[in-house]
């Protein structure tokens, strides 16, 4: 059976919900470890052990891991490499940052961004934004991927009784360091996890705006708020709400997109959505194509209306 | 301090691409072609960096077919002041092209590599974190502000939740983020100067390293389609599809 090992993203103290679908992905290919690297990591590394499929957890602690900086993750992985068959990690952006590196130290290809496992050394992936869905095989010796989300189950965050074990750290690389983070703070279901999603385009004018329109129906349905690149481009809100290609990936069960033409970059990350309700007075508009329910009319006055009935 | 700037010719990002009967791939054939959006991010960085006096000489360097010349004249007409184009009608793969990248480096020497974070075709987002692997050289990925001072380079990166800065030593890999600049149109007299400017041919055999492709591609499929979704004519029908869904205040 082949041994895998698992990228988990957390701020130290818990698990990040990506890491649970990664963890699913893993359990397709062999027995999970979980590497959990970081600075004062334990209660990381307890959480880690509680999910289910996980056989081990390998904790990584020491201050040159605390903020993931890939120069310092990567060699640490590379090396624990010697052990495993395959490295997956989520495709966040520690993920994205992390495991290319790590590829090309063990000299194979990645495979990004993974919506199935199809064989012991074959996948499926999007590409050209989702337009084309490729099958490919590896040939390579040792297998590194990083995995979609919102392509995989999560495995349950409970349950399990892995064993920790510390294993050290390869030290500061010297070659970067972490100097600030602004993380936006939000109560909000987090975009990539949220069962609801409201997500708006250029139409909604400016900031304010979008917040007077779009902010009461999220309340009330306890959604998450996305918006398109040309609202993040117009300032309308911050880019991390940014749904699409380049942006986040989703996958909610509601996804109600107002004001949203609909442009392939922006389908590329919510077209898997289960239910996908469109509001626009363009009746033309491309979002009209893959939206399950659609409503023209001016967002201006249908919106408000609709938070008021539901 | 020179800097080297990677551009890929992709199919262009407003052409929604299809698949080809057989399932072997994209059809590309007389699809219009253009510089992947965000390399033309990383060639207006390093043409900014010159404006700004901190860089002295922008290279900029595409793999792929003959045609990727004409990337690289767009690159030209921008401001970059050279191009090497290896030619090659094979599929490089991103450890392939980050392992001749590697080999570019050691001859050109430059103080940045400032790649797209990803490319539109493949959607890989791997050569840039793989070229600062082979090279030992610190990554700012996803970046949307970059400042070079006293020897090193603080990057603001895109990541999950917000931002990040990270400060890193030089030589150093930053990969653009769409919000890192508006690139700049070429004008027509620049489109005319790029013409004369250098641009060297290579090929892969040039730089002796096995790019020999490590993924093999089974088939290509469309994607699962949607079924075709009605129409509601009012907010009290949406409402009532919404409660039939168990979605509800």
């Amino acid at each position: 059976m082949s041994k895998v090992l698992v990228l988990v993203e957390h701020d130290n103290a818990s698990v990040k919900d990506a890491t649970l679908a990664a963890v699913t992905a893993a359990g397709q290919l062999g027995e999970v470890t979980a590497l959990v690297a970081g600075s004062d990591c334990d209660g990381a590394a307890t959480a880690a052990a509680q999910i289910a499929g996980v056989a081990k957890v390998l904790k990584a602690d020491d201050a040159s891991l605390a903020n993931a900086l890939a120069e310092n993750v990567a060699p640490l992985v590379a090396g624990l490499m010697a052990d495993y068959d395959a490295f997956v990690a989520p495709a966040t952006t520690t993920g994205k940052n992390v495991a290319p590196r790590v590829a090309a130290l063990l000299d194979v290809m990645q495979v990004s961004d993974i919506l199935s496992v199809e064989g012991p050394k074959t996948f499926t992936r999007p590409i050209y934004a989702g337009n084309a869905i490729a099958t490919v095989e590896s040939s390579d010796a040792k297998l590194v991927i990083t995995v979609r989300g919102t392509a995989f189950a999560k495995a349950a965050a409970t349950g399990g009784s892995a064993s920790v074990e510390a294993v050290s750290a390869s030290g500061d690389s010297g070659l970067s360091t972490f100097v600030s983070a602004e993380i936006a703070k939000s109560e909000r279901p987090e975009l990539t996890s949220a069962k609801i999603i409201v997500s708006g385009g250029r139409a909604l004018k400016d900031a304010a705006t979008f917040e007077q329109v779009i902010t009461p129906l999220a309340d009330k349905l306890n959604a998450g708020i996305g918006a398109s690149r040309a609202a993040v481009d117009a300032g309308y809100v911050p880019n991390d709400y940014q749904v699409g290609q380049t942006g986040k990936i989703v996958a909610p069960e509601v996804y109600i997109a107002v004001g949203i033409s609909g442009a392939i970059q922006h389908l590329a990350g919510m077209k898997d959505s289960k239910t996908i309700i469109a509001i626009n007075k363009d009746e033309d508009a491309p979002i009209f194509q893959v939206a399950d329910i659609g409503l023209v009319g001016d967002l201006f006055t249908l919106v408000p209306e609709l938070t008021g009935k539901l | 301090m020179k800097i080297l700037v990677p551009v890929k010719r992709v199919i262009d990002y407003n052409v929604k691409p299809r698949v080809k009967a057989d399932g072997t791939g994209v059809d590309l054939a007389n699809v219009k072609m253009s510089m992947n959006p965000f390399d033309e991010i990383a060639i207006e960085e390093a043409i900014r960096l010159k404006e700004k006096g901190v860089a002295t000489e922008v290279v900029a360097v595409s793999i792929g077919v003959a045609k990727a010349q004409e990337t690289l004249r767009t690159s030209l007409a921008m401001g970059a002041d050279r191009a090497i184009l290896i030619q090659t009608d094979e599929d490089v793969e991103p450890l392939g092209v980050a392992k001749l990248l590697a080999k570019v480096q050691e001859e050109e020497g430059a103080g940045l590599i400032i790649l797209g974070k990803q490319a539109i075709d493949d959607d890989s987002n791997q050569t840039g974190q793989m070229l600062a692997a082979l090279l030992g050289l610190p990554q700012g990925t996803f970046a949307s502000k970059v400042e070079v001072a006293d020897g090193s380079v603080s990057v603001t990166r895109e990541v999950d939740g917000g931002l990040e800065t990270v400060k890193l030593s030089l030589p150093a890999i930053i990969t653009a983020d769409l919000r890192l600049n508006e690139p700049r149109y070429a004008s027509l007299p620049n489109i005319m100067k790029a013409k004369s400017k250098p641009l060297a041919q290579k090929i892969p055999a040039d730089y002796g390293v096995d790019i020999r492709a490590r993924l093999e591609t089974l088939r290509v499929v469309e994607p699962f389609s949607r079924m075709a979704g009605v129409k509601v004519a009012d907010v009290d029908e949406l409402v009532a599809k919404l409660k039939a869904m168990g979605v509800t205040a």
